[in-house]
């Protein structure tokens, strides 16, 4: 049985309790969940806001396309980099997007090792989200090496120069990171899918439609030899997954911690990179979720208590990250170095780019403290500003990171100012467009939400032992 | 002897199956099967059931083991292609530091050991389940296609040496089958 739109409307009525929200609305039976989530993929009307959205992120995405051609046929010249400051806009992006993408490896892996129930009904969204966002980032080192069709020489492979990799440079340890991440991320968030795919076999009336996902979900038939090894498996992944996803952030943050520069030369940094990432992947996720949890009418699904949830997790990693921004300043003043402490204070605070420095303290310590107070954590409006927010601020890390630390070093005759161009703006809004377009694509072909998760948490689905 | 000639290869049928309505009646029928003395038979259900495992007395599955070897060949190998390309086949002296350098050969073998485990942790888990295999003959079954959805059944298979067609049939009927129905190639 479908439900009624009353039992919808109320569905989502107590999905939007602000006192007491649950982790899904009562009242679901297996039909429903399943085509509540299943509908949305294999309906044949195309809404109309998904259309426009679809449309303006599609332009952003050609946007990247031309600014693309027009690099490689004019070369890295076209961005605003220069002597000294030869990371950009490039690393800045590189570094936020990998960054976005961990909270959906912490939501599918960490929290299920954790037997967070919650997670179950934002994980697949999330999960599609770091990959979109790890295929972002990975865009940015590739043309930033002014010749990404030589990209291959940072892998080893025999080559007749007889040449391999310097395993002593973190930028090859970010090769092997990165793209083990992505791997790793599509492997686990396909095997997530397999079971969901057969009921889109089973469910689908277009033939075509029927065929592609029979052939994706494998044959998927619920057999319960195969759901023994397929827990097993996903168990495993979330176990390898974990120390993945931190060690992905450790190593871009060695990218900077590993030289000699003031300002990157922390070894604060690892931890203090993979808290932030995970705060800008929570502000992220919570910035996709609450406008597709009320388009798409979810609300009994992905009710407050997780947005309220995810909110409180943005306030943990902002006090940790919060904690990062002042040990820097205090390993600065207490390293009694004259160039970390010209760095830190007259540099940082006080130089040319000390705006971006106190705009991010700004976005990213003082406005989260509003999430002490309940009123916020289950407001979407506020928190979708505050999402947004934080979203800016942690691309400032970045920018304050990168830029302000490479544009004046220890000599002074090689100091200079960093300026964006054009171009720069619009690799950057185009990389926004493509991963916007690959949401709304992912939304629209298979099921945003586990759906055999979600059956679990039904109560008809627990087994009641009989008398003997 | 079919149209064919040819003598028809396995039992004719791939067994007898039996819709339940819910978890709790599937794995009570297939607890009362394993006690009837039933070995080869299958639950199919849209969701896991962890009390099936025991119920089926289906054995700990060899996963975990390949996931391991995978993960210390993706260890050793990582380890290993780092120094026979930095000590035997392309040696640098850079800052006078040691050829044999493994510190800074860490990251890159983590990376080889989960990149390897994650990779057999997924397609080993596939090829254990036999997959991809777009048909089954429980595909056949009618009313399967809402096993992936709210659909409970259980298919005693024709190779069990106990089966019979009509005392098997009879013997799920009594378990509180809502329909039992022969499960054709």
């Amino acid at each position: 049985m479908s439900l009624s739109p009353e039992q919808v409307a109320e569905q989502r009525a107590i999905g939007n309790d602000r006192e007491n929200a649950p982790v899904m609305a009562p009242g679901y039976t297996m039909e429903s969940v399943t085509e509540t989530i299943a509908g949305i993929p294999l309906s044949k009307n195309i809404r109309m806001g998904w259309a426009v959205g679809f449309l303006i992120a599609f332009g952003g995405m050609n946007l990247l396309l031309l600014s693309i051609v027009w690099l490689l046929y004019r070369g890295v010249g076209i961005w605003g980099i220069n002597s000294p400051v030869g990371w950009g806009f490039a690393i800045i992006n590189f570094v936020w997007w990998v960054g976005i993408g961990h909270a959906g490896t912490l939501i599918s892996a960490i929290l299920l090792l954790l037997r967070q129930q919650w997670r179950m009904s934002i994980n697949r969204f999330a999960e599609a989200m770091t990959i979109f966002a790890v295929s972002c980032a990975g865009l940015f080192p590739l043309l930033h090496t002014g010749r990404p069709w030589m990209a291959y020489y940072l892998f080893p492979y025999p080559s007749t120069s007889g040449m391999w990799p310097q395993f002593r440079s973190p930028l090859v340890w970010d090769v092997f990171a990165v793209s083990t991440y992505a791997t790793v991320s599509i492997v686990f968030w396909y095997v997530g899918l397999v079971p969901d795919l057969g009921t889109m076999r089973d469910r689908a009336k277009n033939k075509l439609v029927k065929f592609l996902t029979g052939m994706l979900a494998l044959g998927w038939r619920g057999s319960a030899r195969h759901w023994h090894r397929y827990e097993m498996a996903s168990l495993l992944l979330a176990g390898l997954a974990t120390p993945l996803v931190v060690s992905v952030h450790t190593v871009v943050s060695y990218d900077f911690a590993v030289g000699l520069i003031p300002g990157w030369h922390v070894t604060l940094f690892p931890p203090y990179f993979v808290a932030g990432a995970i705060f800008s992947g929570f502000a992220m996720v919570i910035t996709l979720a609450i406008p597709i949890r009320w388009y798409f009418g979810l609300e009994g699904l992905v009710t407050l208590r997780h947005m309220e949830n995810m909110a409180k997790v943005l306030l943990a990693t902002g006090m940790c990250v919060a904690y990062g921004y002042s040990m820097e300043v205090f390993f600065g003043w207490y390293s009694a170095s004259r160039y970390e402490e010209y760095l830190v204070f007259n540099n940082r605070m006080l130089g040319p780019y000390g705006w971006s420095y106190w705009m991010l303290i700004l976005c990213n310590v003082i406005s989260v403290q509003v999430l002490w107070f309940r009123w916020v954590r289950t407001n979407m409006f506020a928190l979708f500003i505050l999402s947004i927010i934080i979203n800016v601020g942690m691309w400032l890390e970045r920018f304050v990171i990168v830029i302000t630390s490479l544009h004046a070093d220890y000599l002074p005759s090689s100091w200079g100012m960093y300026y964006p161009t054009f171009w720069d703006i619009a690799m950057f809004i185009g990389t926004i467009g493509f991963f916007l377009t690959s949401m709304f694509l992912f939304v629209r072909a298979v099921p945003m939400i586990s759906i055999f998760e979600l059956r679990t948490l039904l109560p008809q689905a627990r087994v009641k032992e009989v008398e003997k | 002897m079919t149209a064919h000639g040819h003598k028809p290869v396995g039992p004719p049928i791939h067994g007898m199956a039996a819709r339940f309505e819910d978890a709790s009646a599937l794995t009570a029928a297939a607890r009362a099967a394993r006690l009837e003395g039933y070995a080869r038979m299958d639950a199919y259900s849209p969701f896991p059931i962890h009390e099936m495992d025991e119920a089926l007395g289906i054995r700990r599955s060899i996963l975990p083991f390949l996931v391991l070897a995978a993960g210390i060949a993706g260890c050793v190998g990582g380890f290993g292609m780092q120094w026979w390309m930095s000590v035997v086949d392309y040696p640098l002296n850079i800052a006078g530091k040691p050829l044999v350098s493994w510190p800074q050969w860490v990251p890159v073998a983590f990376e080889t050991t989960v990149l390897l485990s994650a990779l057999t942790a997924a397609f080993g888990m596939f090829a254990l389940n036999g997959f991809p295999m777009p048909y089954h003959p429980m595909f056949n079954v009618k009313g399967f296609d809402r096993v992936t959805t709210d659909a409970f059944f259980l298919c005693i298979e024709a190779d069990d040496p106990q089966f019979d067609v009509t005392q098997t049939a009879k013997f799920l009927q009594g378990l509180g089958a809502l329909e039992v129905s022969e499960v054709v190639h």
